[in-house]
């Protein structure tokens, strides 16, 4: 189990306040992303794994090493926070390679580094001037370069797309996918729904301070049995489609597609449904183009779970 | 049983990467004073530091300066060093810049950067108060220094012998070591109490009156005072009148290496416990 995150049973309370209530996860190498709306408690797990605030119960190991082991946790870790606030009077270099500085590392091999992180991340030519001068976006990158800078196995990222254009965020999705790939744990928090579909092998939802939910995004759409699941089928005859799965399957609700080429069906049984729809398939009834989850993303399973106002449904 | 037990805390202690952290504690000191040793925001305390300067400065130019008159203005300087330096200025100084060292990245928001790295938070603080302390030293010893020479400059031959045919080099040596002392004592205490309470200014004022009192406290709490140590190491009574009498009270006869002992033993207790907070230190921005 050394190779996970693992929380147990864990709680914060600040003053009367819940942080999270009685958390118990189990974190495995790749990108995992907490989702939830704010003040759900994202930014406290983060902050209770890498030993800034401390538990009021529970235990939290981090490959087997607690946040009271500071020396060794923070040579396998790098944390980019959202604070946007800096060290006064740094250059962005300056601050990269004071990071590095205090592993305790040769100034070369630490001038080397700061520079591999700094390139990384494409801010090559804005590294010698001071941070007080960035954009948002700058900020957020020189952050991350210094939470990658000494190669750490854990990252850990608040709100990490903060604040980027459009190509800086491709970029760094392109970078969490990388380091996802080699084996690293990448945590992720987020509200961007639709960025943490396309990088995360898991998902954790959390809202109030409570787990929610945990696991691939598909596992834990599975886990909501009671809730509908909604399918689109791209077909010649929606209608008539719509018309039979009413009349042999419990299907629950019936939308047309906008186009007119298509229909969203809402099931509880989704392997009923599939076998249902391969009969009909079967029979020529209709000729059924293509068959897609219209639902099975973070963002719907988000919704089915927590609610728009962020309350548990 | 608890000889074993020793001897197993011993080698214990033995193998802690002492290195490690000396090198961390020697970067982290350099980062600080880099960022911290000279600042606009600091302008107040160089004032603080130099107002006497200017002051002897004037004298020195306009004043007349017979040799008779060298044994008055030893006794000036004593009165400056033991009622303004000790009691305001490296007092209010060291207010500053120590409740700035955590405080102040609490503040800034910037804290957190420390703690996430790998060193652990005693050596973050030990380092800190390092920084402080070789900022407030620097700073107090080089206004110390200033004013010795600005004090005696104007008594041309006279001056040169007292300082260094006379006891002149003794007290000066005995002024930078309370000066040294009085920035790690309060450097500690302003340290600790700034982690104590988000605005430490109302705990100082506090510490500046028990320093005030302590001279007519009973024997025991004399000893927790910084300016109660400080005074037994001064090289040249201060006479005072009315309520300036008060500071220079010397209740009970203390040698000088009792006193530095004392106080260096008082530090050391003030920062054991600051480290004890550090661990237990939590990032919470918001509530700042």
């Amino acid at each position: 189990m050394n190779d996970r995150i693992i929380f147990e049973d864990v709680s914060k309370f600040y003053g009367e306040v819940l942080g999270v209530n009685r958390i118990s996860l189990s974190i495995p190498p790749g990108i995992t992303t907490l989702v939830g709306p704010n003040g759900s408690g994202k930014t406290t797990i983060m902050n209770l794994m890498t030993g800034l605030v401390q538990p009021s119960d529970g235990h939290i190991s981090v490959l087997g090493l607690t946040p009271a082991d500071q020396m060794e946790l923070f040579s396998i870790l790098g944390y980019c926070t959202q604070f946007d606030f800096f060290p006064r009077g740094l250059t962005g270099w300056q601050f990269v390679l004071d990071g590095l500085m205090l592993h305790g590392m040769e100034e070369e091999m630490a001038v080397a580094l700061a520079g591999q992180a700094i390139e990384r991340v494409q801010l090559g030519d804005a590294a010698g001037r001071k941070i007080a001068g960035y954009s948002k976006g700058m900020r957020q990158k020189i952050r991350l370069a210094q939470a990658i800078a000494h190669h750490p196995r854990v990252l850990v990222l608040d709100e990490p797309l903060n604040g980027l254009d459009p190509m800086a965020r491709a970029e760094s999705i392109a970078l969490f996918q990388e380091l996802g790939r080699q084996g690293m744990h990448v945590l992720i928090s987020s509200h961007i729904l639709d960025e943490v579909d396309r990088i995360a092998d898991r998902v954790i939802l959390i809202t109030g301070g409570y787990l929610i939910a945990e696991g691939s995004i598909h596992q834990v759409r599975q886990e909501v049995h009671e809730k509908p699941m909604q399918v689109l089928i791209r077909c010649d005859h929606p209608e008539l489609l719509a018309a039979k799965m009413f009349a042999i399957n419990h299907c629950v609700e019936a939308r047309l597609h906008a186009d007119g080429k298509g229909v969203f069906l809402r099931t509880a049984d989704i392997d009923q449904f599939y076998s249902i729809l391969n009969g009909i398939a079967a029979d020529g009834l209709v000729k059924i183009d293509a068959v897609a989850p219209a639902d099975d993303d973070a963002n719907a399973i988000y919704q089915y779970l927590i609610g728009t106002e962020g309350s548990p449904s | 049983m608890t000889q074993l037990r020793l001897a197993d805390r011993a080698r214990e202690l033995a193998q802690q990467p002492w290195g490690l952290w000396w090198l961390q504690a020697q970067r982290l000191t350099r980062i600080e004073l880099r960022r911290n040793l000279f600042s606009w925001k600091a302008t107040w305390i160089y004032c603080l530091a130099f107002i006497p300067t200017v002051i002897i400065s004037i004298h020195m130019l306009v004043g007349r300066h017979p040799s008779f008159a060298i044994g008055e203005d030893t006794n000036i300087l004593a009165g400056i060093v033991q009622l303004y330096y000790i009691r305001l200025g490296v007092f209010f100084g060291c207010l500053g810049i120590f409740s700035r060292l955590i405080r102040g990245e609490m503040i800034e928001r910037s804290l957190h950067f420390y703690l996430l790295s790998p060193v652990r938070r005693e050596v973050l603080l030990l380092a800190k108060f390092a920084a402080g302390s070789i900022s407030a030293v620097f700073l107090f010893g080089s206004a110390i220094v200033a004013d010795f020479a600005l004090m005696y400059a104007g008594f041309g031959a006279a001056g040169s012998d007292y300082i260094f045919n006379g006891p002149g080099m003794g007290q000066l040596q005995a002024y930078l070591l309370i000066v040294v002392l009085a920035c790690l004592g309060y450097g500690a205490v302003f340290l600790l109490l700034s982690m104590m309470f988000r605005n430490p200014a109302p705990a100082a004022m506090l510490a500046l009156g028990w320093e005030t009192i302590n001279p007519v406290l009973p024997s025991l709490l004399q000893k927790i005072s910084v300016a109660s140590y400080l005074r037994h190491l001064m090289p040249v009574a201060v006479g005072a009148d009315g309520i300036f009498a008060l500071l220079t009270v010397e209740t009970e006869p203390v040698s000088g290496w009792a006193a530095t002992a004392g106080l260096l033993g008082l530090i050391a207790i003030v920062l054991a416990y600051s480290c004890y907070r550090i661990r237990t230190l939590e990032i919470r921005y918001s509530t700042e």
